[in-house]
């Protein structure tokens, strides 16, 4: 395991960190210690179960840990008030494995709507949608609606609403699991893409294949507890 | 905070949410209407209090001839009592003014009103009419001052208070206002529990838009203003119709109905009712956007 006791330059560090649940008798999360550092590009791995959407859940304080602490982008998510929670949010972009893309407005719209809500006037709007939808790949489709779209699009246009407000941290829970291999790859490169500008990027994934191509930092989970902290490294050593 | 963003989805919310935005309305508009109706008619008993509390006297009857009280003692009051009693009542600081009225007056009236059936008139006499004093008063609710000091007194057969006349009146006016009120409690309780209810299920209609602005990092206001406005919007609209059912009342109940009917007493004036109207539109508005506050508190938090 690499040496990581000394992060100071870590976007992400959870401290000793336990997350239990009242319908559970075992921790969700038991005691995990992980960093990451700024601009890194970080797998999450695990069977169901093994504490991944804990872990993302703790990153948007839409958990709070029973025991130890989380710090994201500088702040400690503890002493962080609840009001202070939607400026947490907007530093970090989320994707999920079904999308979440709202079924009644166009691609542009899904997108503006991210941009809107947090209160950008429309002149910025107008301006920073097409951008974004042009490094997504998906120029020339900003007015057709969701359902026109095959899965890799329609999850091209969630992450072209995830990284719209460049946020800091980008994290895809499962970013791969509703799509085929190839349209995975797609993905997979620009989420490579994103994380080149220089956002933290951390992945929750089963897709053995995705992550070996990549050879980036494997944290894997099992149980609750990190058992294993790798740079470079692949799914599992037995697959 | 962009207006447009926020209108539009107001737009959204309630459209897709029609029939209970409808409910909301009928049932915020009902229970203000009662609500309001509860208010004229306690100004309507105020106006007439007003009206005819500056008309009625206390009466002081005194004794005549053929008197059955106690305190007549078989006999007409003398004069010394007459004067005894002028001066006493004079003398009463609540006693504002006093108007004597003979047996000979009192006939002369009596004739006067009953000048349609003569033979009423023809079989009584001056003489089996009391005598009075018409006793005016400052405060006309201190009857019971005069009551106390002259009722039982020799040559008093009887104090008398006008206002007593219109108590039934009231208690029939004050019964009438009381019902309303309590019905207006319920309905409005009811609106309240409604709109609770409206907005937690547009809340819950709305919980992938919702979730994504969570996600993405829109505050709490910009989650929440949209619902609270519709509630609110919906709170002022029943607003509006209660207030165009006061205005009803006044045109058509009060003024085409009630005041040639009964023409001998005062109504609630415009005054009343477009005072009422502000807040009408105020109950509505904090009725609805307290029960959609309390509820957005519960169900949609960030």
């Amino acid at each position: 395991m690499p040496d990581r006791s000394v992060v100071w330059d870590s976007v992400i560090r959870l401290e000793d960190v336990t997350k239990s649940y009242p319908t559970s008798s075992r921790p969700a999360l038991d005691g995990v210690d992980v960093a990451i550092g700024k601009g890194e590009f970080a797998f999450l791995v695990g069977s169901s179960g093994s504490g991944k959407s804990t872990f993302l859940r703790l990153v948007l304080k839409e958990e709070v840990p029973t025991r130890g602490h989380v710090h994201v982008a500088g702040n400690d998510l503890s002493k962080l008030s609840r009001w202070k929670v939607p400026a947490l949010r907007r530093s970090i972009g989320c994707v999920f494995q079904d999308f979440r893309l709202l079924s009644n407005k166009n691609v542009f719209q899904n997108v503006a709507f991210a941009l809107e809500v947090i209160g950008k006037p429309a002149h910025v709007v107008q301006k920073v949608v097409p951008e974004v939808l042009e490094l997504v790949g998906l120029e020339g489709k900003a007015r057709r609606m969701p359902d026109e779209l095959s899965g890799g699009e329609q999850q091209r246009v969630a992450v072209a609403r995830a990284f719209v407000n460049r946020p800091m941290i980008l994290i895809a829970d499962e970013p791969t699991g509703n799509l085929d291999p190839n349209t995975s790859v797609g993905i997979m490169k620009l989420l490579d893409r994103i994380n080149r500008t220089g956002t933290t990027v951390v992945m929750a994934t089963h897709d053995a294949a995705i992550v070996n191509s990549m050879r980036r930092r494997v944290v894997e989970l099992e149980d609750g507890k990190v058992i294993r902290d790798q740079e470079r490294g692949v799914y599992g050593f037995g697959g | 905070m962009r207006a447009q963003f926020v209108l539009r989805e107001i737009g959204i919310g309630l459209r897709r949410n029609l029939t209970m935005t409808v409910a909301v309305i009928v049932t915020v508009a009902i229970s203000l209407a009662l609500l309001g109706t509860g208010v004229l008619i306690r100004q309507q008993v105020e106006t007439m209090k007003d009206f005819w509390y500056d008309k009625v006297e206390v009466t002081v009857y005194l004794c005549g001839e053929v008197s059955r009280r106690p305190s007549c003692a078989r006999t007409a009051v003398t004069q010394e009592q007459r004067d005894q009693l002028l001066a006493e009542l004079s003398a009463t600081p609540e006693v504002d003014t006093v108007f004597y009225e003979s047996q000979e007056a009192a006939y002369a009236l009596f004739q006067e009103k009953f000048a349609d059936s003569p033979d009423l008139v023809d079989n009584v006499s001056a003489s089996a009419l009391p005598e009075s004093f018409r006793v005016k008063l400052k405060d006309p609710t201190k009857f019971e001052v005069v009551a106390a000091a002259f009722d039982g007194r020799p040559g008093v057969e009887e104090v008398q208070d006008q206002k007593a006349l219109l108590q039934p009146f009231f208690r029939i006016l004050n019964r009438v206002q009381f019902f309303a009120l309590v019905v207006a409690g319920l309905q409005l309780l009811a609106a309240a529990l409604l709109i609770s209810n409206t907005i937690r299920v547009a809340a819950h209609s709305r919980r992938r838009e919702t979730g994504i602005m969570r996600l993405v990092g829109a505050s709490n206001l910009y989650i929440r203003l949209p619902f609270l406005l519709e509630g609110v919007l919906a709170g002022l609209a029943g607003a509006a119709l209660a207030s165009g059912a006061m205005v009803a009342v006044k045109v058509f109940l009060v003024d085409r109905f009630l005041k040639p009917t009964f023409a001998f007493t005062a109504f609630v004036g415009w005054d009343e009712v477009l005072m009422l109207i502000p807040a009408l539109f105020l109950t509505g508005a904090l009725l609805a956007g307290l029960s959609s506050f309390v509820t957005l508190q519960r169900h949609l938090r960030v």
